[in-house]
């Protein structure tokens, strides 16, 4: 299979932003089990779940390729569109300073004495494999679903989707074996604020194909749509930032 | 059956932060797929009255939350 690059780069693109926050969210945890139970059962745990996560996209990809297009793109589209807005909604309330940022360091000092918590470790370590297994299936699923709404669109785009996901997965993972602790320079809420973006972009031109809407210039207007987006949202934390401080004049 | 509930919830949790925010956009959605493809009005105009739908129901939504 070739892979057309100039309609390619916007899914890999926008698997690797959303993959690399999801398995950063991960790495924290895996760390944390590794440094406090033993990495044999972080290990174990990670590993498994990556096992069972592969075998639900090698079931679910090959699965919706028989439903028809539009079909998909209706549903896919309306449950990325809502997962992009949620994440765009997220980081324009964090870029405004009204819910704090999300701390890694912080997350990775909560599971340490968490884990700590639960006795002793022995050989198999049940609560080691558990958590690491928890937290690599939670935000694996969530890379699944959006290598599989990104890249069912249109045909040809999951791979280059798949591949976006894979370089993040091996980027944080080099990235963790060579700090060995939270990846927390990332700066988690600019990369929320991007994906948010793409992601809303992409679900409104998959819901309207769906609905069999003509867009202009076709899929160059997906990047109309994340332009568009990207205004609103830069847009909206001006409004809210305004918003906060006339309430707190009140 | 408690994994099952975990499973639900974290889905649910996937698309849904504000139900009133989500609500909204699903409302949208359904509003635009029962009217848009009917109207005549040119191949432009029903993708911006789709984007500019959602990108109030957000800058709506996220102004309200803001003045809690």
């Amino acid at each position: 299979m070739t892979i057309d690059w100039a309609h390619a780069w916007p899914p890999f693109v926008a698997a690797f932003l959303a993959s690399t926050v999801e398995f950063v969210e991960a790495l924290t945890v895996v760390l944390a089990v590794g440094a406090v139970r033993g990495w044999r059962g972080a290990l174990t745990g990670a590993s498994a779940a990556m096992f069972l996560l592969l075998l639900i996209v090698a079931f679910l990809g090959p699965a919706l390729t028989r439903i028809p297009l539009a079909t998909v793109q209706l549903v896919v589209g309306g449950l990325l569109l809502l997962f992009g807005l949620r994440w765009l909604r997220k980081a324009i309330l964090r870029a405004a300073g009204i819910i704090p940022l999300h701390d890694e360091q912080a997350a990775f000092a909560r599971e340490t004495e968490s884990l700590r918590r639960e006795g002793a470790v022995r050989k198999w370590d049940e609560v080691g494999i558990a958590a690491a297994f928890k937290i690599t299936m939670l935000e694996g699923l969530e890379v699944v679903f959006i290598v599989i709404a990104v890249g069912a669109g249109g045909s040809g785009l999951l791979l280059p989707a798949g591949v976006g996901a894979v370089v993040a997965l091996l980027l944080v993972v080099f990235l963790g074996v060579a700090v060995h602790r939270p990846l927390a320079a990332v700066p988690e809420n600019t990369l929320k604020f991007t994906v948010g973006v793409l992601l809303s972009g992409f679900g409104t031109f998959w819901v309207g194909e769906g609905m069999g809407l003509a867009w202009p210039k076709e899929d160059w207007s997906i990047l109309a749509l994340v332009a568009g987006f990207l205004l609103v949202a830069l847009l909206a934390v001006r409004v809210c930032r305004a918003a906060r401080r006339v309430a707190v004049q009140h | 059956m408690v994994w099952l509930r975990t499973v639900v919830r974290e889905f649910y949790g996937l698309f849904v932060d504000d139900g009133r925010f989500a609500v909204t956009v699903v409302i949208w959605l359904g509003a635009c797929w029962l009217i848009l493809p009917h109207v005549a009005v040119g191949a432009f105009w029903p993708g911006v009255l789709l984007f500019a739908g959602l990108a109030a129901i957000l800058v709506e939504n996220a102004s309200r939350r803001a003045r809690k």
